[in-house]
């Protein structure tokens, strides 16, 4: 327990953590603004289908915003290196394991709270600028796509943690996970012949974690529910941190 | 106590660290000297378990360092001066050590104290002088109160009134039965901190002994005899046991002998003598040359 208030305070006690949480929930909150304002002008003008899908773009700004909370995924791990403080870190938590337990929980409890202050606060800033032609989160499945999109978030930073404690580098952590993040999205999963593979990379999984009930699926079609979705993106935290572990465990600080 | 046993490390072809042994005993200051490249800093990583070993190992009071669960009780450390966060303050940097090894939070300030850090507490540490940094790692090593202190070129980067400052508080953590083990490549430094040295050169071990036996033993002191009857006065100093070298300005070097022998001998053989003149070779020269066999040995 110990570990984990230390690591917290490692965490509150850099401007980066807060430059990084602020930047994710700005951007979040006021591209839903932005959007649900835009939409309700040329409501008019969509098709029934996209009239019918637009709970959706409420879960649209958060993709943008989890670049910031993967950078501070990835400083919170990557930082220790490049500063040099891993030495001082290991040298009073000798203990790997321990170690990344307590960063990862910190991970975890940072970006869980601000993953539900994202989620929640985009969904009504969405919706109240949308009018109307708002829904509710009392509407079939909307709060359920909510919260997997509150689990999403939290476990994409972790998993950014744990992917910058094996690269040990800012520049290459981030260099493959915001790709990652994008290019699948909306290039590889476009591509019918690679698509069976790709969509079990996190940033599919957590699209399906968000899915909604209502029609067509925004991010392209996968071949599982929320639910499987959860558990493949469990499976991409477990590993990364154990990837972590090893690199932690066997090569020198 | 810190027991060193065929401590072994290799980068790729390299050797580092070359099968060393040696124990360092509480209650005095144990000088880690050698060169610069000699594995000082890989050896005091090892033993602190930031490195591994490709053989051997280092005991800490009998235990591997890793097992520890709260080691910034038993040992401090000041390894590379720069391993604390920019952006954070010094005060937070400390903070966060305390807490991972439940230590006190009173004792932040009271470590701050006593590097003289106290009036920058608050300030971030990027805008440290390398000073300010050996400071801090030395506040940090300190946090814990622990028996046994590891320093690794602590004076680097102090002012001349850092460098008294920093000796005597090593004098005074070894005076208190604590473990100290510090490294440096400046032998002035060492024979003035220090009552032990292990010196390494090309990370093998070179000696093993008390500055005394050290200064001793490598700082030859000698007569320097200048004549113009060098080849007379050799045969003279020669029958009488005396060992005779030549030195590099074409003087003679007469080695274990006293002065008051060498004029009577000069006078009872009417040599003609211009200069007798004590000479010893310096601490730092008897360093050089003895790290600097061991370049040549490799």
């Amino acid at each position: 327990m110990n570990l984990v208030l230390a690591e917290w305070t490692k965490a509150r006690t850099v401007r980066s953590t807060w430059w990084s949480l602020f930047t994710t929930a700005v951007l979040s909150v006021g591209l839903g603004l932005l959007l649900g304002v835009q939409m309700a002008n040329n409501y008019d003008e969509m098709t029934a289908d996209q009239q019918a899908t637009i709970a959706q773009i409420s879960f649209y700004p958060p993709l943008l915003g989890q670049v910031a909370l993967v950078v501070f995924g990835v400083l919170l791990a990557s930082a220790e290196y490049t500063t040099g403080t891993i030495r001082a870190s290991l040298a009073a938590v000798p203990r790997r394991g321990a170690f990344l337990a307590a960063k990862a929980l910190v991970a975890t409890g940072v970006a869980g709270v601000l993953s539900v202050v994202v989620a929640f606060g985009t969904f009504f800033a969405t919706q109240a600028s949308l009018g109307e032609h708002a829904v509710s989160l009392t509407d079939p499945g909307i709060l359920r796509a909510v919260l997997g999109e509150c689990a999403y978030l939290t476990m994409m930073c972790v998993f950014a943690t744990g992917v910058a404690m094996i690269l040990r580098s800012s520049a290459l952590s981030l260099g493959i996970l915001i790709p990652l993040l994008f290019l699948n999205s909306q290039g590889l999963a476009s591509l019918p012949a690679i698509r069976s593979v790709t969509q079990y990379l996190p940033d599919q999984a957590g699209a399906a974690m968000m899915q909604l009930d209502t029609g067509r699926f925004f991010l392209g079609e996968v071949d599982f529910g929320p639910g499987t979705a959860f558990l493949i993106m469990l499976a991409w935290v477990a590993a990364a941190l154990a990837g972590g572990y090893v690199s932690l465990r066997h090569r020198d600080a | 106590m810190i027991e060193v046993a065929g401590l072994t490390k290799r980068y790729g072809r390299t050797v580092a660290v070359d099968d060393l042994t040696f124990t360092v005993e509480p209650g005095r200051v144990t000088g880690f000297l050698g060169p610069n490249g000699a594995g000082k800093s890989t050896t005091m990583r090892m033993m602190l378990g930031l490195d591994r070993p490709d053989a051997g190992r280092v005991l800490i009071d009998g235990r591997p360092y890793r097992t520890f669960t709260e080691p910034l009780r038993r040992v401090g450390a000041l390894l590379e001066a720069r391993s604390a966060h920019g952006g954070r303050r010094c005060r937070d940097h400390l903070s966060w050590l305390a807490q991972t090894n439940r230590i006190p939070a009173s004792r932040v300030d009271e470590v701050l104290d006593q590097v003289g850090l106290a009036g920058v507490a608050g300030k971030r540490v990027s805008g440290f002088s390398l000073g300010m940094h050996q400071r801090l790692g030395l506040a940090a090593a300190l946090l814990g109160d622990p028996p046994v202190l590891l320093f690794d070129e602590p004076v680097n980067g102090l002012d001349p009134e850092g460098i008294v400052w920093l000796r005597n508080l090593m004098k005074g953590l070894a005076a208190e039965g604590r473990t100290v083990f510090v490294s440096s490549h400046l032998m002035s430094e060492m024979a003035l901190t220090a009552e032990h040295l292990v010196v390494i050169g090309r990370g093998r071990l070179l000696a093993d002994t008390s500055v005394e036996r050290f200064i001793a033993e490598n700082t030859q002191s000698y007569l320097r005899i200048a004549t113009p009857e060098r080849d007379r006065l050799r045969a003279v100093l020669a029958a009488e046991g005396i060992r005779v070298t030549d030195t590099d300005d074409g003087a003679l070097a007469a080695h274990g002998a006293d002065p008051a022998r060498i004029g009577e001998l000069v006078a009872a053989h009417g040599v003609v003598v211009h200069e007798v003149a004590r000479q010893s070779a310096s601490l730092e020269e008897a360093f050089v040359r003895m790290t600097g066999e061991a370049v040549e040995y490799r």
